[in-house]
């Protein structure tokens, strides 16, 4: 149990070295089989944590160490429930993928796993420099899963992809090297600390550091002015790969959260909310360019790819309101992640039936298997545009409501209903051209399996269950955030902790 | 030293900024390889610059702060590791595009059509 915090970077990690061994490495059964059992050891691991965390927080210093200047790894609610959130992603997109989308090129599964390491990693973390370093594994493998496959358009998407993500590596050290000169510690519980201490000649230094930062994260996260690259990289990317993405972008969120939201915070000093008048008016644009990105889309991945986009400035946006806001954003991420990664598995299995209209919203044959792969399409849709009784439905409701009050309850109230609609539009425009304006017979198109159905449904289904229980949900959500911004363990409990056999 | 020190991470940073901007990736891949250097010098600095001072506590009384050394022996690895796969990506995108634009083919020629 006392190693419980480090088992979810361990068991991907050890399962993908062990996978590019002989006995594995050449026989894609065993290597499918192997993958499957790992994550769903993360998966037993992940919730383990999940109940162990909602009593005490669980600090791991690496190597015995003690904080600040040994490394250590924080499981509070929050990243424990974003731990448990990837486990539950990347066991749907790795079902997906078995299906045979693992076969079209070489070591797919030990990438997966590793890049399953790099984000649990990157959200388990408490020391930023450590952050850096996940980020660079679950960027590398994102690298070489993106390529997966091969073929032009993946090709040219990655060389902007790896460029762009190079570059924000090389701003991510820059802002470290900053904050280290200033701060003099990496350790994100004393950065909070001695944040308030800064002398006001060395906080201008600081405040360039919390915004370089804030610049990396919003890189990944899809920001706005930094967006450019999402849509063509989601939407060139194999299935299982874009599925998994989903959750990418959300690792920069809760960065922001974590760096933005507590280290630079309200109680600050003098930098406090330091990125607050820069969030506001990106995570508006970043809203309305993602509405606009959703009406325009010419296919079904760009469209989801977009509404990936929507989300980010929705989460964006719970942070700049703050309090009550962050606990629903928390709620909405959850179902956004899996209902998004739902959808591009569902992009790529509708594509595969319409012969060579793929998914692009033009006339076509009909759809082997439209029943199914309808239905299943409409409850994604449902739920990702946020019609009642789905779980988006009370995400939006949640936000909206958190939002009451608040200095910008107009934004949040217009912003959020209007992109809702806008989505409706183009979720609906985009059914009835798939499955409605059809003419001929349908061809002898591969028919979706049991597998690649059930990974769909495996997604979809955490929607409906997280109205199901809702109420206990919504509430560890609250109390995640809650925990994040006031009782994030200072240093001294982190040695107190770690002292305890 | 100071300040010779920070004109070199100054020159290496605008060159490289100014190389990733370029259109054709033999330059961006240089370009990211002066900001990595960069960077790590950069890094370097961050625990303030001392001459002939050892990175151990204890040896004598005149030390430098050990924590950036490792901080920038982490990053030259990753780098290194990130550079080389961006080479074999650029080699590969030459091979699948036809062209080492990163855009995959040059934008029409304007003003004489450099890119």
């Amino acid at each position: 149990m006392q190693h419980l915090a480090i088992l979810p970077i361990l068991v991907p990690m050890l399962v993908g070295i062990l996978q590019l061994l002989p006995p594995l490495q050449s026989n894609i059964f065993r290597q499918r089989v192997s993958s499957l059992l790992a994550v769903l050891a993360l998966l037993a691991v992940a919730t383990l944590l999940l109940v162990t965390s909602t009593s005490a927080t669980q600090v791991y210093s690496l190597g015995g160490w003690t904080p600040p200047f040994g490394i250590v790894l924080v499981a509070d609610r929050l990243s424990s429930m974003m731990v448990l959130l990837t486990t539950v992603l990347g066991f749907g997109a790795l079902l997906y993928a078995c299906a045979g989308e693992d076969n079209t090129g070489m070591y797919f599964h030990p990438l997966f796993l590793f890049q399953l390491t790099g984000i649990n990693g990157a959200f388990l973390t408490g020391d930023i420099f450590n952050l850096f370093v996940f980020f660079e594994i679950l960027l590398i493998a994102s690298y070489a899963l993106l390529i997966h496959g091969g073929g032009k358009q993946k090709t040219q998407a990655s060389v902007h992809y790896v460029t762009l993500n190079l570059v924000g590596s090389a701003m991510f050290l820059f802002a470290l090297g900053i904050l280290y000169g200033t701060l003099g510690t990496l350790n994100m519980a004393d950065m909070a600390q001695r944040v308030t201490l800064l002398h006001p000649q060395e906080a201008v230094l600081a405040q360039t550091g919390a915004l370089l930062l804030l610049l990396v994260f919003g890189l990944k996260s899809a920001m706005l002015p930094l967006h450019f690259w999402l849509p063509r990289t989601y939407a060139s990317a194999s299935a299982p790969v874009a599925a998994l993405f989903a959750i990418m972008t959300k690792v920069g969120v809760y960065s922001i959260y974590r760096v933005h939201g507590v280290i630079f915070g309200e109680g600050a000093g003098l930098l406090a909310d330091v990125a607050l008048p820069w969030l506001w008016p990106l995570a508006i644009l970043t809203l309305i360019i993602g509405t606009i990105g959703v009406l325009a889309s010419p296919t079904l991945r760009t469209l989801t790819a977009n509404l990936v986009l929507v989300s980010v400035g929705t989460l964006l946006l719970t942070l700049v309101v703050g309090g009550a806001g962050l606990g629903a954003g928390l709620y909405y991420m959850l179902h956004t992640t899996l209902v998004t990664g739902a959808l591009f598995l569902l992009a790529d299995l509708i594509g595969k039936q319409r012969g060579k209209a793929e998914d692009r919203f033009v006339p076509s044959r009909p759809i082997t298997q439209g029943g199914v792969l309808g239905a299943l399409f409409f409850i994604a849709a449902m739920a990702v545009v946020g019609l009642p009784p789905l779980s988006g439905f009370v995400g939006k409701v949640l936000i909206l409501q958190a939002s009451n009050g608040s200095a910008g309850m107009l934004w949040v109230w217009s912003l959020i209903l209007l992109s809702g609609l806008a989505a409706l539009v183009a979720v609906s425009r985009a059914g009835t051209t798939l499955f409605w304006k059809v003419s001929g017979d349908p061809g002898d198109s591969p028919l979706a399996t049991r597998l690649q159905l059930a990974a769909v449904v495996w997604l979809l289904l955490a929607s409906p269950l997280l109205v199901i229980f809702g109420g206990p949900a919504a509430e560890f959500t609250e109390a995640a955030a809650a925990q994040m911004q006031l009782a994030y363990p200072t240093v001294k409990e982190m040695m107190n902790a770690v002292n305890q056999p | 030293m100071e300040a010779l020190y920070a004109l070199c991470v100054g020159v290496l940073t605008t060159c490289g900024i100014f190389l990733t901007l370029r259109g054709r990736t033999f330059p961006v891949v240089m370009g990211i390889t002066l900001l990595s250097y960069a960077v790590n010098l950069f890094l370097f600095s961050s625990g303030r610059l001392s001459l002939n001072g050892a990175a151990i506590l204890g040896i004598s009384t005149h030390y430098a702060d050990p924590l950036p050394q490792a901080l920038v022996l982490t990053a030259i690895v990753i780098g290194f590791a990130m550079t080389a796969f961006v080479v074999i990506l650029a080699m590969r995108a030459r091979a699948d595009l036809g062209d080492d634009h990163v855009d995959g083919s040059a934008p029409p020629e304007k003003n004489g059509g450099r890119s």
